[in-house]
């Protein structure tokens, strides 16, 4: 939930202006006209640096990066891949 | 011979009811579907008062219902706008009032977009959603309801292939977006011109990642629709791998791109467990695609032919290369489509011969029929031609042409350039910036980017005292820009190169 918060501050932060304006955990980055293909690169490199995670291309897809739920349950998923692989 | 846009969906429908014309999201949506439910969208759009001529605006990411719109509001014998679903509320309300659209087709998830437009946009008399249920709707009518009524067709507007089919904005060298008029006829001509020398037929699959507010994005649907392809609509280009996988799994055959949507895939090859072999023909526009890349594309997609080619909203495309002669013209963009000539002046106006660089101009059917309320800058881009009466188009583009009249691109006579396919005016970006207080001076060029074709690069220099950070730059600019439009790199300088007419000199901020 924490990581799921981060993200969002980043998102707000970022793409939002710091204006909440109500935008929903589930809603799509790219169909709210929010983020686009510039958009989704900078989000990557943000994940990459504050999680330490390397994002392959097979990875680069709407399920894992499209909302802020996804995004941070593509984190967690990540992060406990990279344990395992440890 | 009359023909109509809306009658190639018409044909197509008539020919192969059953036959997917759009795959979106997974979903599968026929001809006979999209015939339908277009239908369905015009008889609402005349009950609500649309009549011929009308402008009925479309606000939305690529989807089946924007597919829907385009052809509804065709056969309800207005003009439809398609908007770029990045647009920010200041412009979107610009476009809507500059063309007086009276209906608006809106996503609803971008209803934090449209709500401050209609404020300022008292023209407009009514909105429909997209993508939500009645109940749930902002302000306005569910488009999804409009799709449950009883199907019936529209009354017959009675429209003629000279009437306006579309108004596409584009960017002005002046900062605001001037509205490119195209008829039926422009655009029935371009299509068949197209799909013509492309040799697109119906077993075809195209993949669209292109908005359809582009008019190289708008023409997969419309020629899909002519010849009776399948058309694999994407959102966007945003997600690559899911772009390929979705390419693979429906066996496309056909990719138009730009630069750096090619770009990015060449960064992603080996396509390791991906198999692209269907791919036979890509298309490249909008800026010119590296030698290099082109020679990279040919190793990877050794079946498929590449099409270099140049065009302009004016007149859509102006010319291709023949794939055959791409190993011993790899720098050209060809010759003209059909049923177009084109041609390189001077100064005065004067045809030049080979060898020498001039503006090119462009003589068609698919030659547009100027920008809405904007006579003055029609007059600059449409002048007479050789017929009397007769008008063509200046594309405001250098070029030179070979022994052979192969064309090749030289560069822009303003200083527009093209950012991942998009046109790009600094002064629209400039004219953001400096709506910041602290901003005493602020300018825009493009710079060399393996990606991006020109990346946007702002120089700003601020006023005494103030204080301003790059983030606060981005913010501003993220909230009044495209997002194609916001800059890649912020440079604080203490002052900007000067002409001696004071002017900024921006050929010394190049280097």
């Amino acid at each position: 939930m924490e990581r799921q918060q981060q993200i969002r501050a980043y998102i707000l932060e970022n793409f939002l202006l710091g204006q909440d304006g109500g935008f929903g955990d589930e809603e799509s980055l790219l169909g709210a006209g929010i983020v686009d293909s510039t958009g989704v690169l900078e989000i990557v490199g943000f994940l990459e640096k504050t999680f330490s995670i390397e994002l392959q291309d097979e990875d680069m897809v709407p399920e894992n990066l499209d909302s802020i739920r996804n995004l941070a349950s593509f984190v967690d998923r990540k992060l406990a891949t990279q344990r395992m692989t440890q | 011979m009359k023909t109509l846009v809306q009658d190639f969906l018409g044909n197509s429908t008539a020919r192969w009811p059953e036959k997917p014309y759009l795959i979106c999201d997974h979903e599968v949506r026929t001809f006979r579907q999209i015939e339908g439910d277009s239908n369905r969208l015009a008889c609402e759009l005349q009950r609500s008062g649309v009549i011929r001529g009308d402008r009925v605006a479309v606000f939305m990411e690529n989807s089946a219902e924007l597919v829907v719109s385009v052809f509804g509001i065709l056969k309800a014998g207005a003009v439809f706008v398609v908007i770029n679903p990045t647009t920010k509320s200041k412009k979107l309300a610009y476009i809507l009032s500059d063309c007086g659209v009276r209906t608006l087709i809106a996503q609803s998830r971008l209803a934090r977009v449209v709500e401050p437009a209609l404020a300022e946009a008292p023209c407009v008399r009514t909105v429909l959603w997209t993508g939500c249920a009645s109940s749930d709707a902002p302000p306005g009518r569910a488009f999804d309801e409009v799709l449950k009524q009883p199907h019936e067709p529209p009354a017959d507007p009675g429209l003629i292939d000279q009437d306006l089919c579309t108004i596409i904005y584009t960017s002005g060298s002046t900062g605001n977006p001037k509205g490119v008029m195209l008829t039926h006829r422009n655009m029935t001509n371009t299509a068949w011109a197209i799909s013509t020398y492309i040799g697109n037929v119906p077993d075809d699959v195209v993949v669209c990642v292109l908005p359809l507010s582009f008019g190289y994005g708008l023409y997969q649907v419309i020629t899909g629709a002519q010849v009776g392809f399948t058309v694999l609509l994407e959102h966007s280009f945003a997600y690559p791998y899911k772009v390929l996988q979705d390419m693979a799994q429906h066996r496309v055959t056909g990719l138009p791109g730009v630069p750096t949507i090619f770009a990015t895939l060449l960064q992603m090859a080996p396509f390791e467990g991906l198999d692209l072999s269907s791919l036979r023909y890509m298309t490249s526009a909008a800026a010119s695609l590296p030698p290099a890349h082109i020679r990279r594309l040919q190793e990877l997609f050794p079946q498929a032919k590449i099409f270099s080619m140049y065009g302009l909203t004016e007149c859509t495309r102006a010319c291709y290369l023949d794939p055959a002669r791409l190993a011993d013209k790899i720098a050209s963009v060809g010759k003209a489509i059909p049923n177009e000539e084109v041609y390189i002046v001077d100064d005065q106006g004067r045809r030049v011969g080979p060898g020498v660089v001039g503006e090119l101009v462009i003589r068609g059917a698919n030659v547009m029929r100027g920008y809405w309320g904007k006579r003055e800058e029609t007059a600059k881009r449409l002048r007479e031609g050789d017929i009397p009466g007769e008008k063509v188009l200046y594309s405001g583009d250098y070029f030179r042409m070979d022994e052979e009249g192969f064309l090749y691109f030289i560069g822009r006579k303003d200083d527009i350039f093209k950012c991942k396919g998009e046109k790009v005016c600094p002064k629209e970006i400039e004219h953001v910036l400096y709506e910041l207080d602290a901003v005493a001076e602020a300018a825009v060029i493009g710079v060399d980017d393996p990606i991006d074709g020109s990346a946007i690069k702002a120089f700003v220099v601020l006023r005494d005292e103030a204080v301003l950070t790059e983030q606060d730059i981005r913010h501003h600019c993220r909230a009044n820009l495209e997002n194609y439009m916001l800059p890649k790199f912020v440079e604080f300088r203490d002052s900007l190169p000067k002409t001696e007419s004071g002017k900024i000199k921006k050929t010394a901020l190049v280097q």
